[in-house]
């Protein structure tokens, strides 16, 4: 009995041990401000091995700081950084095993492809033999191969960030910190380059921490996404969680679209919104807490005005391409329902809503923040109020 | 209506004042012609030339009396174009870390000095360097008894002090131009202060060295006034020479235009292999 107790201690101790191990960096109660804004409040943040991880947020959300924190350009007010174990706070960029890949590549401007990348390395006083072999591994990896001796200068963008990753990929880092990687290609390209680079993540086992505002990118890219707002962390999660199951209004509302809904809890697995009551997956609420609903646009269905639980006239109907996009006016309120089908502006119709559509949320402060989908104007219209208040 | 006739018309117009603007550039074109391509043309007649208006090659061969000078000179503009560099470097460099504000308070102090008369400068040196002048009365005080004045130190000081601006600011404008990212990248991939100056930030400033070394050097290698009024008449330029064959007892124009026409050569090669490299640096 005894030995069973210890073996499970020994087993929990080891997995402890292992969770150590796992985690590359973490980011403990960091704080940060310029001047009296507050960039960055209490932060914790762990990162694991081998993952794939992009912050996510508008500009001024504080994942650019949180990158140059890790970096080592920006020194946290309070807070400490650990990397493999050790607290490496107050150690400066060039000692760090991270290396970056910047928002608009900075290559040196004075150097060719081949010297972009031997820098690092010429810096470690690494052999040459060790340099060419190196360099040429890295060509290979990014694809560029035949042009080791082309200026920097005359690249395309999809060049530039190759020659940056591979840049960044010589020295072997264990952490690999991209700003903005795609902002400046354009829509193709940056498809293609995501793909890349997705497989030199694969291919290496390096972490990665990305930051972008592109919320497809985040989605589409990441093991883990951080979303981030005003210098707080809003979700952590694997994109699929952060997509069906966002905690609260502000993450449903910049991942993709939502409609937001004020509803009430009547029990476990009852909802009530727009004075009806549906059947929900949810449970673990009060009786009677006022909660956030979120039923994103594409689950919606389109059914006749008397079959479906709530009906409305069709305001606007947009051709997307792969879908429609057509907003509803439900007794004042605008929904949004993507679908193949396409309505004509003034149609009444009814929107079929089932238990799986349907998500429940906590209250939280973004939810008298986010709205409806008026259209633009009326939007930029009311912000516009807002600021005059 | 916008028919074919109407834009072509409006074209046509477009050319026309094309063609307008170019005449605002005439007053220049004349002012160059007249006291720049003239003189030189006449320089030019005269160095091939003797007193006879005869065509002759000999005036030359005359560089041969002066070619100590000649190298005299090269020395000279080389050390004060070396000197100023090194002062000047580090000053534009120290200029370019400060805050934009401050930049542009320094920066003019730099200019300052160039608002003012050379001769000017040059005179109030000749009185601070004089036997009577501060620095030898400071010297005096031990003992000792040197004025700077007429000797080669005073020259290269001479030198060295118009040269300043002209290096400092080619050399600030390349480096406040640096991009910190780029810096921010090089730290990012292991290179301590050390290594992001010798293999980022000097490369980087190249071009404002190389034009800095042109705007001092050439000056400086044809310079008269300051070996007259400083050297004595132990350290005669170049640039002295030639004065002396125009306005001096060695009356000889025909050979002041040769050896003026030497000299010109002269700095044309140098300024065109030090332009090509700023255009090869900064190509490449």
């Amino acid at each position: 009995m005894i030995h069973l107790q210890l073996a499970s201690d020994y087993l929990l101790l080891i997995k402890r041990g292992d969770n150590l191990n796992n985690n590359i960096l973490s980011l403990k109660n960091i704080c940060m401000q310029f001047g009296n804004e507050v960039i960055l409040e209490n932060l914790n943040l762990d990162v694991s091995k081998g993952q794939f991880l992009t912050l996510l947020g508008a500009s001024g959300c504080g994942k650019t700081t949180i990158l140059r924190i890790i970096a080592g350009f920006l020194q946290p007010l309070k807070g400490k950084v650990i990397f493999e174990n050790k607290d490496i706070t107050n150690l400066p960029p060039h000692k760090r095993e991270v290396n970056t890949v910047f928002q608009k590549y900075a290559l040196f401007p004075h150097l060719n492809i081949f010297e972009n990348i031997a820098f690092g390395l010429r810096v470690a006083k690494k052999s040459k033999q060790e340099i060419e072999n190196r360099v040429s591994e890295m060509l290979k990896l990014v694809g560029l191969s035949r042009m080791a001796q082309r200026s920097v200068n005359n690249l395309s963008g999809g060049q530039q960030q190759r020659v940056a990753v591979a840049r960044a990929l010589a020295n072997y880092p264990k952490l690999i910190l991209l700003d903005e990687p795609f902002a400046a290609l354009d829509l193709r390209l940056k498809k293609d380059m995501q793909f890349e680079l997705k497989k030199i993540q694969a291919k290496t086992g390096i972490t990665f921490i990305s930051v972008t505002h592109d919320q497809e990118e985040a989605l589409s890219m990441s093991d883990i996404v951080v979303v981030l707002d005003k210098g707080k962390i809003q979700q952590i999660g694997p994109p699929k969680d952060i997509y069906n199951e966002p905690k609260n209004a502000f993450v449903a509302d910049f991942i993709g679209e939502s409609n937001i809904i004020d509803g009430i809890m009547l029990e476990d697995y009852l909802v009530k919104f727009v004075g009806k009551k549906f059947k929900c997956l949810d449970k673990g609420f009060e009786k009677g807490e006022k909660v956030d609903v979120v039923i994103r646009p594409e689950d919606i269905k389109l059914v006749s005005p008397d079959a479906g639980h709530i009906s409305g006239v069709v305001t606007s109907s947009t051709f997307r391409g792969v879908n429609n996009e057509i907003i509803i006016d439900v007794d004042g309120f605008k929904w949004m329902v993507q679908t193949i089908e396409y309505k004509n502006v003034g149609d009444i119709i009814g929107l079929g809503i089932s238990p799986e559509d349907i998500h429940i949320m906590k209250k939280s402060k973004y939810s008298s923040e986010i709205g409806d989908y008026s259209s633009f104007s009326d939007e930029f219209f009311n912000e516009k109020e807002e600021i005059c208040h | 209506m916008i028919t074919a006739h109407s834009v072509t018309n409006f074209l046509m117009k477009k050319r026309r004042f094309a063609i307008n603007l170019k005449i605002f550039s005439m007053p220049y074109a004349v002012w160059l012609f007249l006291f720049s391509v003239l003189p030189m043309v006449f320089v030019l007649y005269y160095s091939i030339t003797n007193s006879e208006n005869n065509f002759t090659l000999e005036n030359f061969f005359e560089i041969k009396n002066y070619s100590r000078t000649f190298v005299r000179s090269i020395v000279f503009s080389s050390i004060s174009t070396l000197i100023s560099f090194l002062l000047g470097y580090p000053a534009a460099y120290a200029i370019s870390k400060l805050s934009k504000k401050l930049q542009k308070i320094v920066i003019v102090g730099v200019i300052l000095q160039m608002w003012i008369s050379f001769l000017l400068i040059i005179y109030s040196l000749m009185t601070i360097m004089e036997s009577n002048g501060i620095i030898n009365k400071f010297f005096n005080i031990f003992g000792i008894d040197c004025p700077i004045i007429n000797t080669k130190i005073a020259v290269i000081i001479g030198m060295v002090y118009g040269s300043l601006p002209y290096m400092i600011l080619p050399i600030y404008s390349s480096l406040s131009k640096l991009d910190v990212k780029i810096i921010e990248a090089a730290q990012d991939l292991g290179a301590g202060k050390l290594k992001i100056f010798t293999k980022i930030i000097f490369p980087l400033s190249t071009p404002g060295v190389l034009s800095g070394f042109l705007m001092v050097f050439a000056p400086n290698m044809s310079s008269f006034i300051i070996s007259k009024m400083l050297g004595g008449s132990e350290n005669v330029l170049i640039g002295e020479v030639i004065e002396l064959k125009f306005l001096g007892g060695q009356y000889n124009p025909w050979s002041g235009s040769a050896i003026a026409i030497i000299l010109m050569f002269f700095i044309i090669i140098c300024t065109s292999v030090v332009g090509y490299l700023i255009y090869y640096k900064s190509e490449k």
